[in-house]
């Protein structure tokens, strides 16, 4: 390939947008798999965090994006601190889920991206998340209305749940914060 | 009498209240007086760093420059908003650039374990204890975020740390030795994947019933909350019958400062503690 060419294919991979979008070194991983062995919920990913970054090295953009690992990783950062190379494979996850949400690719996980957008739903409208709406608001769109009834109803009548939302002064500072990013977005 | 902002963050006023009241009283008790930030909002938690970059950096940024307008340390117990602004202080001082909200990064940001189990601190408790915890035996769980990443936490003995070991033994229960202090419970993942979270809890329960603890302390409302509540679902899948209390470390604190609400703190745990409480005698 001429040397230009080269550079085109390297600087429009899969591989150099996620080293770049997360400044994360993830060639040096030589495939020890302590990331893997230490991860706690490695049995519940398609692709344990070492494949995934081998996937990445080979470019292979849906297979990863499309994955359920970047949604089941819980950010506890096992994997980051454990790393002989200090690649932070937690922040790679962060960047990967924010790749996957534009790219159109269907989620490997169907209802946690639904959660964490209604998470955003909530914070926006309320500025606090109220827990109450925020159960409301996933359930309405997962359909599934029976899943810990019993025991919330257990929660209602110790006392941990909070009936209204609560009113305070800084709500409107918060749209602002997320219509502005939002408009950034579209520029 | 000392003075720092409080920013309690929405869990502590839902389903973590009574972490929110025992920090309070224990607060009260050691002299602390709390300003609460005003009109705080959200740090934005999982799902703003999981899907949104500049939200995710904006939203903690807003509370620290709410928190700038004093000169005192802020205090946050929950280890989610604590990650978050410790995220987002970081970036202050190396991308201000990144941060569509002003902040300069100088608010000295205190997680409330880190901030209780502090020398001064266990000196005061030691004079003040009036009901030693003797006989009690706990295992600490840190979980994830109070510990990591230690760039951020600054905690050395982030495999093994030793700092809520420390405040237990100060007032009078034993400490037990386990392997699972910093191991994750599954977070947020309750909403969506609670089979994960029941599979993680029901790991972490076995090792403390194992390590013959009478209850599990925490400080983080997202362990507290999925180690509590999930014992009975465990037991119908078959994954054995636990019936171990999961408390906050403020919550032993009130305890043994002699708190008159401590009673109403633990009456909202799903996993009654009253019974070992009973057993070795503080109740």
């Amino acid at each position: 390939m001429h040397p230009e060419q080269q550079r085109i294919v390297q600087e429009t991979s899969f591989l150099s947008e996620v080293v770049r979008t997360s400044g994360e070194n993830l060639q040096a991983c030589y495939q020890c798999q302590k990331c893997s062995a230490g991860c706690p919920v490695a049995d519940a990913m398609d692709l344990l965090p070492n494949q995934l970054l081998r996937h990445i090295q080979y470019d292979h953009r849906d297979r990863v994006l499309g994955s359920k690992t970047i949604w089941i990783c819980a950010s506890c950062y096992t994997c980051s601190v454990r790393c002989p190379n200090n690649i932070d494979i937690a922040k790679i996850m962060d960047t990967l889920r924010h790749l996957a949400i534009h790219s159109g690719i269907t989620p490997g996980e169907k209802d946690i991206p639904v959660f964490h957008s209604v998470f955003l739903d909530e914070i926006k409208s309320r500025g606090r998340i109220h827990e109450l709406s925020l159960i409301f608001r996933f359930k309405s769109k997962t359909r599934d209305f029976l899943k810990d009834a019993r025991l919330g109803w257990k929660m209602f009548r110790l006392g941990k749940i909070k009936l209204l939302p609560s009113s305070f002064g800084g709500v409107k500072e918060i749209r602002e914060i997320f219509n502005a990013l939002e408009k950034g977005e579209k520029r | 009498m000392k003075e720092v902002s409080y920013y309690p963050g929405c869990s502590l006023h839902g389903t973590a209240r009574e972490y929110d009241e025992s920090i309070q009283g224990v607060s009260d008790l050691l002299d602390i007086r709390l300003h609460e930030l005003e009109n705080w909002t959200c740090c934005g938690a999982s799902s703003a760093h999981c899907t949104d970059e500049a939200l995710a950096l904006a939203l903690p940024a807003r509370n620290l420059a709410i928190a700038q307008k004093s000169d005192r340390e802020l205090l946050v117990p929950c280890v989610a908003c604590y990650n978050r602004f410790k995220v987002a202080e970081q970036e202050a001082k190396d991308h201000p650039e990144r941060l569509s909200v002003s902040y300069r990064g100088n608010v000295p940001i205190r997680y409330a374990l880190d901030f209780f189990s502090e020398g001064s601190i266990l000196e005061t408790l030691k004079e003040k204890r009036v009901r030693p915890l003797t006989g009690l035996k706990v295992v600490c769980y840190y979980g994830c975020l109070p510990v990591r990443p230690p760039k951020l936490t600054a905690v050395k003995d982030y495999e093994n740390p030793l700092h809520m070991d420390r405040l237990v033994e100060t007032l009078g229960a034993e400490s037990i030795p386990w392997s699972y202090k910093t191991d994750c419970c599954g977070a947020s993942l309750v909403m969506t994947r609670t089979d994960i979270v029941r599979k993680l809890a029901q790991r972490l329960l076995s090792m403390a019933v194992e390590a013959e603890a009478d209850c599990i302390v925490t400080g983080c409302s997202m362990c507290q909350a999925n180690l509590d509540t999930r014992q009975e679902e465990i037991k119908k899948e078959g994954g054995g019958r636990y019936d171990l209390p999961v408390l906050y470390f403020t919550e032993l604190m009130g305890l043994v400062l002699g708190h008159k609400n401590v009673k109403k703190w633990l009456s909202r745990h799903v996993t009654d503690p009253f019974k070992v409480l009973s057993k070795r005698g503080f109740m």
